[in-house]
């Protein structure tokens, strides 16, 4: 999903942009035309907020930090998943209108407002995490870097969940009550491959979870604005961990002989 | 998860988007290439000759053998390429069927192929449209009832580790190969070293074939990704990161060594057929 490159060379000159806003609510909507001066350095949200200030100010949009960090702003901007306070003006082509609208995979509540709550629901359902027992008596443990260096990149996940809308099994298949989507297979991969962690969610991805409905497209990775390696480092390796478990008859035959 | 159905805006249409880029662009590039690799092997593995040069019946030239017949366990009948493991075509085989050495080979590479993380993503976009592109609309057809990796038949993706296993081998036999390309056979039955452009090729081959095999997200896992405490298995932790650099690289290797076997048939064919020379550059 590449963007065109249009820089501005001068960071004063304003130029007139043209926006297409989808405004609406779960019944129903439409894209409505308004223009946002543009000067450089300007993003999308900016852009959103503008015409929020001088042309439509009941237009609904969630945002907080600004800073590509709290995961609110996330909208679909010229068809592809992002944030709006990431996505700089001047990479976006100059000579078309700019077309907002809300996340596709979740309940539109207004304007570009969606209830992500489903979301909340899935991650209260994960099994939490169950360290083993305190390596001494002060109750601490001792932890190198290469053990947890694999579950760091996890964790710089914003929950903007643009991973869970451009993935199609729930973008476009609905399948919201068979698989938990690409953000919460990376928190189950966090959890998982955790060297403290004794919790064992292999038997749940498999069923519960869906795991197998990712047929590897790996849209969530493209999308990430924290450049997370979703399917190659979170999603492929627990798929070969349910593999291990479930569907390979050596590593099941080993693991009768495997001391406990 | 069971809870009252979502109220989502209904799914795209079949590709529909409002992206507005060219995202055509590289589904279509992976379908021409995929496509024409696979009309062309199948061409090439139904020939059942001019797979090879040097051997008893070329003496003095080089030893290659086309990736695509390797390793031969039966020569094509009146063919004797030096490299058959069993001799001739048996004499069980059916009259009415064509025989080929190469239709006991390639099924395993083309398992391994198609049963890999980076090909399946690939063309489950470029042929079945599943999605076309990310953030694009799919066939209206599929909707609910896709079943993705999680039922039957493509749960069966599942085996792929056991598809690698035999790819393994396979390195071997093509090093194998390889290095019997550096020899040639003289009328006398002496061999002789030398280093002809086919030698290259076939180095070249089993080169970026095995980058593209020990890449592999399977073998990653085997070789250490399994493990949650890397520091409790250096070893393994170390092979892992130098198979995690190829795994990074996965889809280049995938393209560049699909590309590779193929011309290394061309080349060993049209070598066969007097068409092009094997020069030779040392011995």
């Amino acid at each position: 999903m590449s963007s065109h490159s249009h820089p501005v060379t001068d960071a004063t000159a304003t130029r007139p942009v043209e926006f297409k806003i989808w405004r609406g609510d779960a019944k129903g909507g439409a894209f409505e035309q308004y223009t946002a001066q543009v000067t450089g350095g300007m993003v999308v949200l900016d852009c959103i907020h503008q015409v929020q200030a001088e042309q439509a100010p009941d237009l609904a949009c969630r945002w907080n930090c600004k800073a590509g960090k709290c995961g609110s702003c996330s909208a679909e901007i010229n068809g592809k998943p992002s944030l709006m306070c990431m996505t700089r003006m001047d990479t976006l082509p100059a000579d078309q209108p700019v077309t907002v609208e809300p996340l596709r995979a979740f309940p539109s509540i207004r304007d570009l407002v969606t209830d992500v709550s489903w979301n909340y629901e899935v991650k209260k359902k994960i099994v939490p995490f169950k360290p083993r027992e305190p390596d001494r008596p002060d109750g601490t443990w001792t932890v190198f870097q290469e053990d947890v260096e694999r579950v760091q990149e996890f964790r710089k996940c914003i929950e903007c969940f643009l991973c869970q809308d451009v993935c199609h099994v729930l973008r476009d298949h609905h399948k919201h009550d068979e698989f938990i989507g690409p953000r919460f297979l990376v928190y189950t991969a966090a959890l998982e491959m955790h060297p403290l962690d004794t919790a064992d969610r292999i038997a749940d991805l498999k069923e519960r979870d869906g795991i197998g409905y990712c047929n590897i497209g790996k849209c969530c990775t493209k999308v990430c604005p924290e450049s997370i390696t979703i399917t190659d480092n979170a999603i492929i390796p627990l798929k070969e961990r349910v593999v291990d478990e479930f569907y390979d008859p050596i590593t099941r035959l080993l693991r009768i002989f495997r001391p406990k | 998860m069971t809870r009252a159905p979502l109220p989502l805006p209904q799914a795209p249409g079949f590709l529909e988007t409002r992206r507005i880029d060219r995202w055509w662009i590289q589904p279509t590039l992976v379908f021409l290439g995929f496509g024409a690799f696979i009309v062309y092997s199948t061409w090439a593995a139904l020939q059942g000759n001019n797979y090879f040069t040097g051997g008893p019946t070329h003496p003095g030239a080089q030893q290659l053998l086309s990736p695509f017949y390797s390793p031969v366990l039966w020569d094509a009948a009146g063919l004797h390429s030096g490299h058959a493991w069993f001799g001739q075509q048996p004499a069980w085989w059916p009259s009415y069927l064509l025989f080929s050495p190469a239709l006991f080979i390639l099924p395993f590479p083309g398992l391994f192929r198609f049963t890999c993380y980076y090909y399946r993503g690939a063309y489950y976009k470029a042929f079945w449209g599943d999605p076309s592109n990310c953030g694009v609309g799919e066939p209206g057809f599929r909707g609910t009832k896709y079943r993705g990796e999680q039922k039957l038949p493509l749960i069966l993706q599942n085996a792929h580790r056991y598809a690698l296993y035999i790819a393994i081998l396979f390195i071997g036999i093509l090093g194998y190969d390889a290095w019997v390309s550096l020899w040639s056979i003289d009328a006398e039955g002496a061999k002789h070293f030398g280093i002809s452009v086919g030698s290259l090729v076939l180095t070249m081959n089993v080169v970026l074939l095995g980058s593209y095999t020990f890449g592999c997200h399977c073998w990653r896992h085997l070789i250490g990704g399994r493990q949650d405490c890397f520091s409790c298995h250096k070893h393994q932790h170390a092979a892992w990161k130098r198979v995690s650099w190829l795994n990074q690289r996965h889809m280049l290797f995938a393209w560049m060594s699909l590309f590779w076997v193929g011309f290394s048939d061309v080349y060993v064919r049209l070598c066969s057929m007097g068409i092009w020379t094997d020069w030779r550059i040392v011995g």
